[in-house]
């Protein structure tokens, strides 16, 4: 895994609103089908960061790639190339199952003919095919969030931004939401995920934790469990970010 | 299917899933215009006028004929100078007609119960009108454009110049911060669709209903309210186009400076309604208005479109003479939309 090439790599990614620093000196390596938790408290920068490698906030100062494209100069390619889901489960409520994933299917740029082909093995492999014809509005937020997460993927990117997909799920939920993550790993696709579960960063390739605008953390869960000599993620969150200011 | 025209298609599921926006977009502009047109009206009919006469004389009867056939009085009776009083007080009656004859001379008093300003300013000038006629250079009044003084004349291009402002500023803005708030709006910004598409994507959708809402209220106002319909009905057609985009312009703008469909509403809705109301010329003329006013009337959309509508629709003179009022409202459109897509484009 380590020889593998980075999807992402950032440096000193800075991001300021008037003399508020929201993203301090970002910098950050991801490589290719890795499973990246990118952990913080709340205000701590997580969503301003990845709204940055998205390509939806230009950085005050600093330097990148995200999918080889510069995110300075070329957001409009790197746009091209990810998938995201956003942290409010957030798809066309009013539309159907199989409606939402053939528009954002097209938005993406998919192919019309495999549009309706792909769309309804997804609806398949969801077992939302009974549903599909439904507005998505009537469906439990589990299956909201794992069709949010069908629809970001769609289109098979190479990276896939995930900003708490799990929030305000139920446990068998979340599992069967990591079960996915998993398998689009293992299809090739890169996967960076915020979360709020300290347990959900167990299951991450590597995890990095933000404090006020900083990463101070980062490495495979065991790694950081051995560094800070805590036997779950749940205390390593809680030593590293114990002097966190803004919470 | 292209990304513009499955914008497009979700847009329009959207309004015809939701029919709760599309009847009041469509339904509240009729309920007003009928309104306006039938219902409320600064026509007085109907005072109830009340005779006081010192001396019977053929003068008089006359005179009291000429109002007993007037549509606009009802003539309640001859009654004693100390019961007129009475009546007034009582609410029995809107004015009185004291006539008296001193040496040959007939001369006449006004009064009415002013408790209501406008009628009894309205009431006074009616019966002068009438009584004067018997005056030896009698004056001949000609009212050019609406020779019956229909309000209804008067209020169509109000309520149209009211209705696109609202309804289109409140549309597009609460239907792209309701996109945000529920953030599918990032979803669409992180995708590869170019913001000018989502844009489009947005404003064409409720530019077509606001077309139809157009058709609606003119075919309303060219039958039911019996406006004469001429050839510059075209006119009005473009010229509430060219609204209309200024209005959908708005609505975006407004969009970019709240974050909620609460807040979207509330300054499309009132920041926009009172001064089109108050200053637009839509009720009050921008001619009597102190002269600040009448310059900050000049920043208001309603205001030139309200005036080139009464131009073409009621003077119905050439196309022309709404030259200046279609100037201001293009450049108007141009300023909003550039702020706008400027406002909207900006990567944060």
């Amino acid at each position: 895994m380590k020889t593998s090439e980075n999807v992402i790599s950032v440096r000193h990614l800075t991001k300021r609103f008037g003399d508020f620093t929201a993203v301090d000196d970002l910098s950050l390596d991801v490589r290719k089908g890795e499973i990246f938790g990118f952990l913080g408290a709340n205000g701590a920068g997580k969503t301003t960061a990845m709204r940055m490698l998205c390509g939806l906030s230009r950085p005050t100062s600093g330097s990148g790639t995200v999918a080889g494209f510069d995110i300075v100069r070329q957001p409009e390619d790197i746009k091209r190339h990810i998938g995201y889901m956003s942290q409010k489960f957030s798809l066309y409520g009013q539309l159907t199952v199989r409606e939402n994933l053939t528009l954002f299917a097209t938005i993406y740029g998919m192919p019309a003919s495999d549009i309706r082909r792909k769309a309804d093995e997804a609806c398949r492999a969801l077992g939302m095919d009974g549903v599909r014809d439904r507005p998505v509005r009537d469906l439990p937020l589990g299956w909201k969030q794992r069709l949010a997460f069908t629809a970001a993927t769609l289109h098979t990117p190479d990276i896939v931004f995930l900003d708490e997909p799990t929030g305000g799920v139920d446990p068998a939920t979340r599992r069967k939401f990591w079960e996915m993550i998993y398998r689009a790993s293992s299809e090739g696709m890169t996967l960076f995920v915020t979360t709020h579960y300290l347990d959900e960063a167990e299951y991450c390739h590597r995890v990095s934790i933000m404090v006020d605008g900083r990463i101070r953390a980062l490495d495979s869960p065991a790694g950081l469990k051995q560094q800070f000599r805590a036997a779950t993620m749940d205390e390593v969150f809680r030593i590293v970010a114990q002097d966190a200011r803004r919470t | 299917m292209s990304i513009f025209r499955s914008l497009i298609r979700k847009e329009v599921l959207h309004l015809l899933r939701d029919p709760r926006t599309v009847t009041v977009v469509l339904v509240m502009p009729v309920v007003l215009l009928l309104l306006f047109g039938f219902a409320i009206s600064t026509e007085v009919n109907g005072v109830r006028l009340l005779a006081v006469v010192g001396q019977h004389t053929d003068e008089t009867h006359r005179l009291l004929e000429r109002f007993r056939s007037n549509p606009c009085f009802t003539l309640e009776g001859i009654v004693a100078p100390h019961e007129a009083d009475d009546l007034l007080r009582q609410g029995k009656a809107d004015a009185v007609l004291v006539l008296r004859t001193d040496g040959g001379q007939l001369t006449h008093q006004v009064i009415t119960d002013a408790s209501n300003t406008n009628l009894a300013q309205t009431a006074t000038a009616y019966i002068e009108s009438v009584a004067s006629g018997e005056s030896s250079s009698p004056i001949v009044l000609h009212t050019l454009y609406n020779p019956q003084l229909k309000s209804a004349y008067q209020f169509v291009p109000g309520i149209m110049g009211m209705i696109f402002i609202l309804i289109c500023s409140m549309m597009t803005s609460v239907s792209i911060v309701s996109e945000r708030e529920s953030s599918t709006m990032d979803l669409l910004l992180v995708s590869p669709v170019r913001p000018r598409t989502i844009i489009l994507g947005k404003l064409v959708p409720y530019f077509l209903l606001s077309c139809l809402l157009l058709g609606l209220m003119l075919t309303l106002s060219y039958t039911v309210l019996g406006l004469p319909f001429s050839p510059s009905a075209l006119h009005v057609v473009w010229l509430s186009l060219l609204y209309i985009i200024l209005a959908l312009g708005l609505g975006m703008l407004v969009s970019t400076l709240v974050s909620t469909q609460v807040a979207a509403l509330l300054v499309s809705g009132m920041l926009f309604m009172v001064p089109v109301i108050m200053l637009s010329g839509m009720i009050f003329p921008v001619e009597n208005m102190p002269v600040a006013l009448q310059g900050v009337s000049c920043l208001i959309p309603a205001r030139w479109y309200i005036s080139a509508l009464r131009v073409l629709m009621i003077q119905q003179l050439p196309v022309r003479h709404i030259l200046p009022q279609t100037a201001v409202l293009a450049l108007m459109t141009l300023v909003v939309l550039t702020l706008a897509a400027k406002k909207f484009n900006l990567r944060k």
